[in-house]
């Protein structure tokens, strides 16, 4: 892929001759897209495009070229942790792995649980000048769970959700509260399902590899009890539950059982819960460390079916940075999570695209489309008119993971030395490429 | 240095039925160097081992401390408290600066599953798990497969009832793999809440009812009943569960043949295990700890790369 001429001040550019797949608007064709001024200008058939000399030229041909890719879960540690992520490592490790846009989870130190903190984020994530950042709210002060935060006030300042996540809202009544009042402002409230009396002071899966090992599990249940309870009072209240990081066949069940009544309830799983299982645990690998845990092959089976029939809406990373010395420990204390931005799309592609559970249009579906709708954010589409948020990838290129290589401070990746096949090409912001691929 | 072992004794789970009968084996001529009036044979002379405890431990430390003794090696004991650990330095510090003084051989006790197979990936010196968490206490296991061994000649076809909190027992683990690699079939009894939910899954029966597994077996392995489980909530009183699940005299006193009672120790007299019962005929609960030191030196000597064949050699001495 090479630019073509670039003179000062060209705000249009033609992203010449790629697949151009766009679920929002049921388009799959092979043709130019015309970005200006910020904006998607115009998709043309092959063949078909006019423009002027001033157009930046990106050769596209043999890449797909879809809406920006959003992440609506990760953790991007600033304030409180910068020595393992920033906004603005984060944001780029996002560009890097082709999102536009990222939604940033308030477990920071201190958390971000008023107006004042979630500009702040917003600020940082503005400054990066790579992927978007859109900050997510506390459901509860210092998501102790006990008094509901501001939500008006965050919302006001570009909160897009609330949630507790990292912590379950172990009480039903705060629960049931937080969806009524999210629902007054339109928002999701982002639920980390976890019955916390079931789950306390486990390491992983509960099961035959927990026994082995001799590790204390995790049960399916603790992640089931917490959904059902939360759908239950979704339809109550009316409110919207957003079911973060589902990881079981429990979980799809329910999900299903609630969707078929109507109730107003999304949920999103992680790559690592549709590529890997408790297997990864052996030998105590504490990069196979993350709460909700790697579950059995069923569980992932049943994941990817519904990720693949829409029961689950969308994939999101959970990107949780660490550092080293922190997953450099006995397992029981290592903590939980993986970093994933710079992995996502090739992990999806390698474990659901190319052994036929979904196709690329259902991929960029579950990546871009659906998460812009479920949060209410601006992209997910290349409609003439929307922002100009584009993420240009090769489905077929493989690469070996290096997580020295990373753009993200974090180094906790399971996929160290996997060949992975879907590599980010180039990503586009706002009509401004953020990052593109070398070689 | 490539043993018939590997480098390291992390677990009885990844060991061939062949490299534990060589243990077992092996530690036979041990034995009788214990016996001797001058308890000392050369065969480490120079080497230098590290008891490295970081949870409490008397039984398991003493007997690998005599063990090496036994066999000549130099050997520090470092307890968690006093040392570097308390200060907060993390396990893979404190094996860095183990290694830097040049040692040959840790012997490791840590509170986390993994810390011995951390500990051993992270160092050339050989690595002895002396148990780690709820994982595994392969030591233990293999001294109770020898004291077994010692009484019924082979183990195949043998049914032996581990009973108690297998839940949080590496001893149970050890023991679990240790004896279905031998032959011996295995059964698990205790509160099922003390059970782990996979159990099954492990190829164990498992018995709900201690009457019905002492029916069953030809041998007890009672284990320890930890008073923290009680305060966990796991069961509702000692006493209750001395009622319901201990090894009684009047419960053995029905079985249809004798049954061998084994317990890794320390016991809870009046709680798992009935003080008739462990100072009972049928009691091999000192054989056991007899034959700890023997397995102990055994592991030492073939990790130290010492020939199997030669073991009865390498006792060497003229003090026969």
């Amino acid at each position: 892929m090479g630019t073509g001429n670039r003179g000062s001040g060209v705000r249009h550019v033609v992203l010449r001759g790629g697949r151009v797949l766009d679920p929002s608007q049921n388009l799959d064709g092979v043709g130019d897209l015309v970005l200006a001024d910020g904006k998607i200008e115009n998709f043309w058939r092959a063949g078909d495009t006019t423009y002027g000399d001033d157009y930046e030229v990106i050769d596209c041909s043999g890449l797909v070229v879809a809406p920006g890719f959003i992440d609506v879960h990760c953790h991007l540690r600033e304030p409180g942790r910068e020595d393992v992520e920033t906004i603005a490592t984060g944001a780029r490790a996002a560009a890097v792995g082709g999102f536009t846009a990222v939604c940033a989870m308030p477990n920071t130190q201190p958390v971000t649980d008023n107006q004042a903190a979630v500009g702040f984020v917003l600020r940082q994530g503005q400054a990066a000048n790579a992927a978007r950042v859109h900050p997510i709210g506390a459901i509860s002060l210092g998501q102790e769970g006990n008094s509901l935060a501001e939500f008006g006030e965050m919302v006001a300042a570009g909160a897009v959700a609330v949630s507790d996540d990292g912590r379950p809202v172990a009480s039903a009544h705060l629960m049931r509260t937080a969806l009524e009042y999210a629902r007054t402002f339109g928002i999701p409230v982002a639920d980390h399902c976890e019955e916390p009396t079931l789950a306390a002071g486990g390491a992983m899966n509960e099961g035959l590899v927990s026994t082995r090992l001799g590790l204390k599990g995790i049960p399916s249940e603790a992640e089931e009890i917490m959904v059902i309870r939360d759908i239950l009072l979704a339809r109550r209240t009316g409110g919207h539950i957003h079911l973060c990081h589902m990881s079981t066949k429990g979980s799809v069940e329910l999900i299903r059982w609630g969707k078929e009544r109507g109730i107003r309830v999304t949920a999103e799983a992680c790559p690592h819960h549709l590529s890997l299982t408790e297997d990864a645990v052996e030998g105590y690998n504490t990069n196979a460390k993350m709460n909700p845990p790697l579950r059995t092959e069923a569980d992932v089976e049943a994941v990817r079916e519904a990720v693949r029939d829409g029961t689950i809406d969308l994939v999101a990373t959970d990107h949780a940075p660490h550092h080293y010395d922190e997953k450099e420990r006995e397992f029981s204390d290592a903590p939980n999570g993986i970093v994933g931005l710079e992995t996502a799309l090739a992990v999806v592609n390698t474990w659901l695209v190319k052994p036929g559970i979904i196709d690329l249009a259902t991929l960029v579906d579950r990546m871009s489309v659906s998460p812009a709708r479920t949060f209410n954010l601006p992209g997910g589409s290349l409609r003439r008119g929307s922002v100009a948020d584009v993420t240009i990838f090769d489905g077929t290129r493989e690469w070996k993971v290096d997580p020295g290589q990373f753009v993200s401070k974090g180094r906790n990746s399971p996929y160290g030395g996997h060949i992975l096949q879907g590599r980010v090409m180039c990503t586009i912001v706002g009509g401004k490429i953020v990052h593109q691929a070398t070689g | 240095m490539t043993t018939p072992l590997g480098k390291d004794l992390l677990a009885l789970e990844p060991l061939t039925p062949e490299q534990i009968r060589l243990i077992l084996d092996t530690a036979e001529p041990f034995k009788e160097i214990s016996e001797r009036v001058i308890k000392k044979v050369p065969t480490l002379r120079g080497s230098t081992i590290v008891n490295l405890f970081f949870e409490a431990s008397t039984r398991t430390r003493v007997s690998f401390e005599f063990a090496e003794k036994r066999l000549s090696a130099d050997t520090v004991n470092v307890a968690a408290s006093g040392s570097s650990v308390s200060k907060g330095e993390t396990l893979v510090d404190t094996a860095r600066n183990l290694e830097a003084m040049r040692i040959d051989m840790v012997v490791i006790r840590h509170s986390a599953s993994g810390a011995a197979q951390f500990l051993a990936e992270r160092i050339e010196s050989n690595v002895i798990n002396a148990g780690d968490g709820t994982h595994e206490h392969p030591t233990q296991g293999l001294l109770d497969l020898l004291t077994l061994r010692d009484r019924f000649g082979s183990l195949e076809g043998r049914r032996v009832c581990i009973c108690g909190d297998v839940l949080h027992s590496r001893v149970a683990r050890s023991n679990i793999w240790g004896l279905k690699k031998m032959g011996a079939i295995v059964g698990v009894c205790g509160p099922r809440s003390l059970l782990p939910n996979a159990i099954a899954e492990l190829g164990v029966e498992v018995f709900d009812r201690i009457e019905a597994a002492i029916e069953w077996a030809e041998a007890l392995n009672v284990l320890r009943l930890q008073l923290e489980r009680m305060q966990a909530g796991y069961i509702p009183s000692l006493r209750e569960y001395n009622r319901v699940f201990g090894v009684t005299l009047e419960r053995l006193e029905r079985a249809p043949r004798d049954v061998l009672i084994l317990h890794p120790g320390p016991m809870n007299r009046g709680v798992e295990i009935d003080s008739a019962v462990a100072d009972g005929p049928h009691s091999v609960i000192l054989d056991q700890v007899t034959n700890g030191v023997a397995v102990r030196m055994a592991v030492l000597y073939l990790l130290a790369g010492g020939a199997p064949e030669l073991a009865d050699a390498a006792k060497g001495g003229s003090d026969r």
